[in-house]
């Protein structure tokens, strides 16, 4: 096992039950720093409870975990520092411009003004948006949409990135540009957390959990995951674990 | 941290059309609206005369009875068949009757019998009718035979004072300035919140560093500012249409705006984290703002008549002290001499509810 350094999410029997519904069960996983680690599972199958439970929005009923190497019930403000987060929602406001919901974050986050110009121009020339800066966030494409909300959740330079289903909605291509923002963001050092239902999408992982029903089934890179069930591709892997929870 | 949130709201408010219209529009259209359909005031009462005597006392009576602007002649009468017809048809909403002789008898100290006859399907309009009638009948009497009193008799003069004119604008304009303050307030405040829950920002707005104090300050400061302008067009509305006297000083009660208002802020904040939904939080500022604020704060009824239970009550709603607060500077022309007590009730409530509505705002789910 990697010594504790490397580690930038740790979980031990994480659980959150609803009432008598168990939405995350005994969840154990590790996530290296700079992995870009997927969350994968059908809807329902425990992943956005797992994940609000890393960031520090629901509380967990039971079991331990800590993000960037703070303890998730103690330490929620510390980490709150350390991570940043994209909602399937995408979490910009559509009545502000491009330019005001950077600065606007900037500011939540505590950047000085000087920092929160400089991150502004930065992002603003990186995706390549200088002609709808002062557009409104309503008016822009869902796919720009997105990446500029994978930006802006890096504003503060977090350690971790949560990533709930950042891509919904949009087709292969503008996913696949997407990733490309994924992996230039990965290869600076940060550590990617994404929750997706795209398969495809989980080929682009260093490594997968897959959920069903509020557990992990399977945990590994794609390729040994793909070793292991004998297919050719994770949505094979994927449809191998569903048909291996109905029999049961 | 706190100007970034202090914009954004500004310019979420400046670019929806429809939080501007709830904001300026509605409580133009609720003062004028409540101001007019709960105006108790009566101007030009049309009234039928049925003179028997026809004689320089029963004229006098009648140009004193019509020109005080509450009544007009509407008909004449010949007998007295045609009273009954007159109120049938509607047209008239009280009837006088002076009977024959009536200066003859007067003139000789004798007791004269008028007869008043109202119409009473609208029972308040119908007591204010007689009310205004009776003291006007009253007034004649005493000016046409101020020495020729039989006896030493004490006659009851009711002076009503602050309101001589028993003008309704002295009660409503105050009432409605503090219904529709705590209205507009809580709402904007719940309605906004809910928003981002809608919208999943104030997920975002969670997990991001920021304290709930400070979410909790940046979504009230921008709404004071702007609901303090909208108490600033109510006072105007009210001392220029309606004719509400504003004796006392302005900036006081400016200050006491803002109290009240803050109270309100922090009322819809409190709501907000119950209403997910903009339309539950809309609903539920009105209904639990509404009617308390419209009939326990001593709007409508007087709370000295409320069953002990109300009483207390009342004593919990803001609009119980704004109320108070808003008679005693624009009619009395009070200073802090006469309102410190109110005001310090106020001020309590507010720092009560702002901490309480920190305290709740949910950033972390259990």
């Amino acid at each position: 096992m990697d010594n504790q350094e490397n580690i930038a999410v740790k979980t031990n029997k994480l659980t959150r039950k609803f009432g008598d519904f168990i939405a995350t069960d005994e969840l154990t996983l590790e996530v290296k720093k700079g992995e870009i680690f997927g969350f994968l599972g059908a809807n329902g199958a425990g992943k956005t409870t797992a994940m609000r439970m890393l960031c520090g929005l629901l509380k967990p009923s039971s079991g331990e975990a800590t993000v960037a190497g703070f303890d998730v019930y103690k330490q929620a403000e510390k980490i709150k520092k350390n991570i940043g987060y994209m909602s399937q929602k995408f979490s910009l406001y559509e009545d502000l411009k491009v330019k005001e919901n950077i600065e606007l974050y900037g500011g939540i986050y505590g950047l000085s003004r000087k920092e929160i110009k400089e991150k502004t121009k930065h992002i603003i020339d990186d995706l390549n948006m200088k002609s709808v800066e002062n557009k409104l966030v309503a008016e822009i494409p869902l796919g720009w949409k997105q990446k500029l909300a994978f930006s802006v959740a890096q504003i503060h330079d977090p350690k971790i990135i949560f990533l709930d289903e950042p891509t919904g909605g949009v087709d292969p291509l503008t996913r696949r540009q997407f990733w490309n923002g994924i992996y230039a963001s990965a290869d600076r050092g940060l550590t990617i957390f994404v929750t997706t239902h795209y398969m495809d999408e989980a080929e682009y992982c260093n490594r997968v959990s897959i959920m069903v029903d509020g557990k992990v089934k399977a945990l590994g890179t794609p390729r040994a995951l793909k070793d292991e069930y004998k297919v050719g591709s994770m949505d094979d892997v994927f449809t191998e674990l569903a048909r291996g929870t109905s029999t049961k | 941290m706190l100007k970034g949130l202090i914009l954004k709201e500004f310019r979420h408010i400046m670019r929806d059309p429809r939080t501007l219209l709830i904001l300026f529009g509605m409580p133009l259209l609720q003062l004028l609206l409540f101001g007019f359909a709960l105006s108790t005031e009566i101007k030009d009462a049309p009234i039928a005369v049925l003179d028997q005597s026809k004689d320089a006392q029963s004229y006098a009576l009648q140009s004193k009875l019509f020109s005080s602007g509450y009544f007009k002649l509407e008909q004449k009468l010949i007998n007295a068949k045609q009273i009954e017809k007159s109120f049938e048809t509607g047209k008239v909403k009280m009837a006088l009757v002076i009977p024959p002789q009536f200066g003859y008898q007067l003139n000789h100290g004798k007791h004269v019998q008028v007869q008043l006859i109202v119409d009473a399907s609208d029972i308040n309009t119908g007591i204010t009718l007689r009310n205004y009638a009776e003291n006007i009948i009253r007034d004649y009497q005493n000016q046409e035979n101020p020495t020729e009193r039989p006896f030493m008799q004490i006659v009851p003069k009711i002076r009503m004072i602050f309101n001589p004119g028993l003008a309704s604008v002295y009660s409503f304009v105050p009432g409605v300035s503090a219904l529709v303050l705590i209205l507009i307030s809580s709402m904007l405040t719940s309605v906004t919140i809910a928003r981002e829950k809608e919208l999943g920002t104030m997920e975002v707005i969670s997990i991001s560093p920021l304290k709930k104090h400070h979410i909790v300050i940046g979504k009230v400061i921008p709404y004071l500012g702007l609901s303090l302008l909208n108490a600033i067009i109510i006072i105007i509305v009210g001392v220029w249409v309606f004719d509400m006297p504003m004796k006392g000083n302005i900036f006081i009660l400016l200050l006491e705006c803002l109290l009240y208002v803050l109270v309100a802020l922090a009322l819809g904040v409190l709501i907000s984290i119950r209403a997910n939904t903009q339309q539950e939080a809309m609903f539920t500022s009105l209904l639990s703002m509404m009617l308390p604020t419209l009939l326990l704060s001593g709007f409508l009824f007087p709370v000295e008549s409320m069953p002990w239970v109300l009483q207390q009550i009342s004593k919990i709603i803001p609009a119980t002290y704004f109320i108070e607060v808003i008679k005693s500077i624009m009619i009395k022309g009070g200073g802090f001499e006469l309102v410190w007590k109110p005001t310090l009730v106020l001020a309590f409530m507010a720092f009560v509810l702002i901490s309480i509505s920190i305290k709740s705002l949910k950033t972390r789910i259990d």
